[in-house]
């Protein structure tokens, strides 16, 4: 009977080990599918095409340029190595302004003759159709297109998702909002909560002890969104009349509040690490004539560095995934940031944001997954990190 | 056995008997609670009426409506010329009724002297062109730019009515809700938001805004946008297929009617 048991209960967990790992695996594989995908959608939206009168010769459009040209930044072609020749920008939805309904027929059959009817009376237009429509329509120049090159998301400095007609994935200020404001988080939680928990192991006496640890849990029990609103309302006017910034909303607004967030975990991990440590090593320190505070720094820190550490990486991993608080108070603006002082936007609250209205399938879509991987990618680098100092220390001890 | 196959039948020849009476309305988030207040209204004087009223943004009703997943299409935009064309080519005649009015506030610190901005101006502030108050007749302070996030329908409204559908500036601060901008633009005094007339309060200064280039600035209220004086003003539609006509008219008279269009008013909407 006992034999059973020990089966029966070596095969549960076996098979629960093997579905869990499976599954997380399956999320990643599934992750990493849908952001590759990114790559293979063409600059301009899909389905449609950019159409420019035959005598226009201009072979090739950035993303970049695209956008400026439909901005109204770029209003001659000599900007973008054509002939001088100022732009016309040309929108499927201006059709219905042009032409009555009777012109585009009853099942707007007659659309395509009619734009490029347009393209063909004006050589500087960039008409931005449905490439079913003018596919076959003659006198009318489809520029061809590429996909969106990997270089331009790496490495590009601007995000905009929803520009019509060629998005723009640039994720390097995500990417550093997101570095920024976890950094200076941790350099905010880091000695608060290594001191707190000191004095919780070491110094506090019972009662306080009693009443403090409580507190403390219960913090970590406060929903983010809460912290979010009290950032906003509290911390985001005090930093402005501090500093006297123009607008408070600021990386070291969600710094502070991610760092308060991040303290109940530290705290309680580092404590609990700290409270393992041999009554025996204490007194024995203290024996050999150490003061309280050697004992401290010399014997039980280094005893108990690899559940503080730990502590440390739960607390940085709490900060770098935050959605929420981060979202409401570091005023999302999708710029590099010069300096912890101005706003900027982070991949969580990106992601967040985007993804309700972001047509499933879609590249805007596949970018938020990409997004996603790579924060994926800097929490492994992290946890790497820590693993490799950890396993150092106790190589040395 | 038996009962359970009798009650299946049963089941099935109510659902065929009674399809009148079931509608489903899907679309934009910002005509939601509009079309859940009227809805509910509408169900108790007509008690054998069914409707299922769900958000989900204007492109996703407009889709709906096309796939025939939904009867009634809510939408805080006009239905897309290619949205319309694909409609005709699938053999569906989409009809437009509007439910009723929605107007923008552009909004500013209490503080702020500025009283009135032209569009041209409002579109050089929101693409980054101007960026101190002294260039439009205020103080020497950096203008703080608030919008919504991408998501949002009020944001494409503004892009579309004031950019002009040009891109919003890279620096632009998006804020995840209302409230938050409310919030905002109160506690800082460059500020610069816009918001729903309904949400307005004493704690931000909307300001006057002309489309004619300064000839004549409107302040918004109720009372200009229904008088079609204040120009930031989006009309919140409904689509349906117009062989779907009689299921839904019963509906739409009821929010055409002085009843529904009271309501309106009371949720913070202009009546049409």
């Amino acid at each position: 009977m006992k034999k059973w048991i020990d089966r029966i209960a070596r095969w549960v967990f076996t098979v629960s080990g093997f579905t869990t790992s499976v599954v997380i695996l399956l999320i990643i594989g599934f992750l990493f599918t849908e952001a590759a995908g990114l790559f293979r959608n063409p600059i301009v939206e899909e389905g449609y095409v950019l159409a420019l009168n035959p005598k226009n010769p201009v072979k090739e459009l950035s993303a970049e340029q695209i956008k400026q040209l439909f901005d109204e930044d770029i209003t001659n072609w000599k900007e973008v190595g054509g002939p001088d020749l100022p732009v016309r920008v040309f929108r499927l939805e201006d059709l219905d302004q042009l032409y009555t309904e009777e012109q585009l027929g009853a099942e707007y059959e007659f659309a395509g003759a009619k734009i490029a009817e347009q393209v063909q009376q004006s050589p500087g237009i960039v008409a931005f159709v449905p490439d079913v429509l003018v596919q076959e329509a003659p006198g009318v120049r489809c520029l061809p297109d590429r996909t969106i090159p990997l270089k331009d998301v790496l490495l590009g400095a601007e995000w905009y998702p929803t520009a019509t007609p060629s998005p723009i994935f640039g994720i390097l200020p995500l990417v550093s909002g997101t570095i920024w404001v976890s950094f200076f988080a941790i350099l905010i939680a880091l000695p608060f909560g290594l001191a707190v928990s000191i004095y919780l192991a070491e110094i506090a006496p019972e009662k306080v002890h009693k009443l403090f640890k409580p507190v403390i849990e219960l913090l970590g029990g406060i929903p983010s969104v809460v912290y979010g609103f009290f950032g906003l309302a509290v911390i985001v006017p005090l930093l402005q009349q501090t500093f006297g910034l123009p607008v408070g909303e600021s990386g070291l607004a969600g710094s502070i509040v991610l760092a308060i967030m991040a303290l109940p975990t530290i705290i309680t991990v580092a404590e609990d690490a700290m409270r393992n440590c041999p009554r025996t090593m204490r007194e024995a320190s203290l024996a050999l004539g150490a003061t309280r505070w050697q004992t401290i720094y010399k014997v039980v820190i280094p005893f108990s560095i690899t559940g503080i550490t730990s502590g440390v990486v739960l607390g940085i991993g709490r900060a770098i995934g935050e959605t929420m608080a981060v979202l409401m108070v570091t005023g999302n603006a999708a710029i590099l940031p010069s300096s912890i002082l101005e706003p900027l936007r982070t991949i969580p609250a990106t992601i967040a944001a985007e993804l309700g209205e972001a047509p499933a399938g879609g590249a805007h879509y596949q970018a938020l997954f990409l997004l996603g991987v790579i924060l994926f990618f800097i929490t492994l680098f992290i946890n790497s990190c820590v693993e490799f100092v950890s396993a150092r220390n106790k190589f040395k001890r | 056995m038996k009962k359970s196959l009798l009650t299946c039948v049963f089941l099935l020849l109510s659902s065929l008997s009674l399809p009148t009476a079931a509608q489903r309305i899907k679309g934009s988030d910002t005509v939601l609670p509009l079309t859940q207040a009227l809805s509910e209204m509408f169900m108790k004087s007509h008690p054998s009426a069914m409707l299922t009223v769900t958000g989900g943004g204007s492109g996703v009703g407009i889709s709906a409506l096309m796939d025939g997943t939904t009867d009634l299409a809510m939408a805080s935009r006009r239905i897309k010329f290619s949205e319309k064309m694909k409609m005709k080519q699938a053999r569906h005649t989409p009809c437009e009724v509007v439910a009723a009015y929605d107007a923008l506030a552009v909004i500013v610190h209490p503080s702020n002297p500025v009283k009135q901005l032209t569009r041209e101006q409002l579109e050089a502030i929101y693409r980054g062109k101007i960026t101190n108050w002294r260039e439009v007749g205020g103080p020497d302070a950096r203008i703080v730019v608030y919008s919504r996030e991408t998501s949002s329908g009020t944001y494409e409204f503004f892009k579309e009515s004031v950019l002009k559908n040009k891109n919003y500036m890279a620096g632009v601060l998006s804020m995840p809700a209302t409230g938050a901008i409310i919030q905002s633009v109160r506690q800082t005094r460059g500020a610069i938001g816009y918001v729903g007339l309904a949400y307005l309060n004493p704690y931000v200064k909307a300001l006057a805004v002309s489309y004619d280039g300064g000839r004549h600035y409107v302040l918004p209220s109720v009372k200009t946008a229904m008088a079609r004086q204040y120009p930031v003003v989006r009309p919140l539609y409904y689509y349906y297929d117009k062989a779907n006509e009689a299921l839904v008219r019963p509906f739409l008279d009821f929010v055409a009617s002085p009843a529904g269009q009271k309501k309106t008013l009371e949720l913070g909407f202009i009546p049409r």
